[in-house]
């Protein structure tokens, strides 16, 4: 395909030089070799003979959730509250550290580069640090409970917030915020005045957003002991009361589809 | 204008909501919500207040971080965490483009759009660290179950993200080779695939990088990787070892988030 000759055999065209062709072959060859020698570092340590009885396992377990306990759903109204709360406090808690951070961040906005390289650092060491590590710390600070798994989601949650703000903040229309300051603004004012009302919308859809992903991870920092619903997951499969655990995935499913759809239908009403 | 005139007009910004009815009714929603929420966060102060200390000996284990004493399990569980990353990355992106090609409307019959939308749902709703949870248990501790964790998770990215590309693709492209009597294999190679490739290569190196920041947790429910020996760390008390690892994960996620978006903006 990639050459077309005539029919003497004479080339006549060709698709790449072979200068382009080594090279595409190099960066195949090295992608091979790479995932050679990762497969091989995950081979090394797995349990074979484990997986080999997978099939059977997966049999037996989908066996032991099926049919899930239906009834033991009455039970969890409490846990999803919590939930709830540790996804939508955590938001809040996120916002009110986030906003100015990204004000701090932005370079229009920033009072002076110093600021901004702390802000900027804060925000992806924010962003790269999982929330179930997060609570992990938590859990061990303040103790088991709704308010490490809220503090965990919102540490988790600022930077998230705070790149995306900021990056709409330097984005704001100059002619607008020109304006007022030729009226004589005050640089906080201009900020008020002139910034604000043009991220308002993009600041609503990040901290919606945010508060589906929210949701999402915060059924599961129960697992390491900050309440709501992951809490009784890992009860449920401690005790190895499978049926109870299929019953909570469930629920769980639900939760995050609603919220998804919550959140998509809100984000649509403000853009 | 008269001056009483004059004084009533005040101006002020845009409000978000126009609405004022809607937005009255919204405050007050969300004042309710607060007051029942956090009524209902039971906070142990006492635990708190205790946990004050400890609060300091973490200030303290990150500022004096230690690389060296655990040094070969630190380095092992990284190692671990690359692997499966590279691993997972590979087979997601493979088992997650057939499903985006049959998760796109405009190219999918509908029985098997279906199919791949409900595996799109289905992953995507579970966080990683659930589909971990099952997967220990069926394939035992250890590497393997996040790989197999991070390559579902990973096709549903890539399912659901490519096949929404899909569907926005130019259709006459896909018009025209069809007019010339191609088979459906051959306008999914030469009409859909051309216009989807830098953007598939892109959501590839993206995945790519989200897979390596989640094998950094996996590990605490047992599938592999660093975060497994971070979990060891904190639960030995071993406080200067988890600031270590976990600095060592900002760095390296910061690293891989400046490559991969480097080679993004080359490929796309």
């Amino acid at each position: 395909m990639a050459v077309i000759t005539d029919s003497t055999g004479e080339k006549l065209w060709q698709l790449r030089t072979r200068t382009e062709s080594l090279k595409k072959w190099l960066v195949w060859f090295s992608v091979l070799v790479v995932a050679a020698v990762a497969w091989r570092y995950v081979s090394a340590n797995t349990q074979w003979i484990f997986v080999v009885d997978s099939p059977r396992q997966a049999a037996d377990l989908f066996g032991r959730m099926v049919p899930p306990r239906i009834s033991y759903i009455g039970r969890l109204w409490g846990p999803l509250w919590d939930t709830i709360n540790i996804a939508t406090l955590g938001t809040l808690v996120a916002l009110v550290i986030a906003v100015p951070l990204a004000f701090l961040a932005a370079r229009n906005t920033t009072p002076h580069p110093l600021f901004r390289t702390v802000a900027l650092f804060i925000i992806a060491f924010s962003r790269s640090v999982n929330s179930l590590i997060w609570a992990l710390m938590l859990v061990m600070i303040i103790g088991p409970g709704l308010l490490a798994g809220i503090i965990a989601i919102g540490i988790r949650a600022i930077g998230f917030i705070s790149k995306l703000l900021y990056e709409a903040i330097e984005e704001v229309n100059r002619e607008a915020l020109e304006a007022i300051t030729a009226t004589g603004a005050r640089r906080s004012q201009v900020i008020f005045f002139g910034v604000v009302p043009q991220i308002l919308p993009a600041l609503a859809g990040i901290a919606v957003f945010r508060w589906d992903v929210n949701i999402r991870e915060s059924t599961v920092v129960g697992l390491v002991g900050a309440g709501g619903i992951g809490l009784y997951l890992n009860h449920a499969i401690n005790r190895m009361a499978w049926p109870d655990a299929a019953a909570i995935l469930i629920v769980i499913f639900l939760m995050v589809l609603s919220s998804e759809w919550v959140s998509s239908k809100a984000r649509h009403a403000i853009i | 204008m008269n001056a009483a005139e004059h004084s009533q007009l005040r101006w002020n910004t845009r409000h978000l909501i126009p609405n004022r009815n809607v937005r009255i009714a919204l405050k007050i929603a969300m004042i309710t919500y607060l007051y029942f929420g956090i009524v209902s966060v039971d906070v142990n102060w006492i635990r708190v207040y205790q946990g004050a200390g400890r609060a300091m000996q973490f200030v303290v284990a990150f500022l004096s971080p230690d690389f060296v004493s655990q040094y070969e399990l630190i380095i092992d569980g990284i190692l671990e965490s690359l692997a499966m990353t590279v691993v997972a990355t590979l087979a997601g992106v493979a088992v997650g483009l057939p499903i985006a090609f049959g998760a796109a409307r405009n190219i999918s019959p509908k029985p098997i759009y279906f199919v791949c939308r409900a595996f799109v749902v289905v992953s995507r709703t579970f966080t990683e660290i659930i589909i971990a949870i099952v997967f220990v248990v069926i394939v035992g501790f250890g590497p393997f179950a996040g790989v197999l964790t991070l390559t579902i998770a990973g096709a549903g990215f890539i399912a659901k993200l490519l096949g929404e590309d899909i569907e926005s693709i130019n259709p006459e492209q896909l018009e025209a080779i069809r007019a010339t009597g191609a088979s459906w294999w051959a306008t999914l190679v030469y009409a859909v695939w051309p216009q989807v490739k830098p953007r598939f290569l892109g959501l590839s190196l993206y995945r790519m990088d989200i897979n390596f920041r989640n094998s950094s947790v996996l590990g605490i429910v047992g599938a592999g990787g660093i975060g497994g020996t971070l979990d060891i760390a904190f639960a030995r008390y071993e406080y200067s070892v988890g600031a270590a690892i976990l600095l060592l994960i900002v760095a390296l996620v910061l690293t891989a988030e400046y490559i991969s978006g480097k080679i993004r903006q080359r490929v796309q």
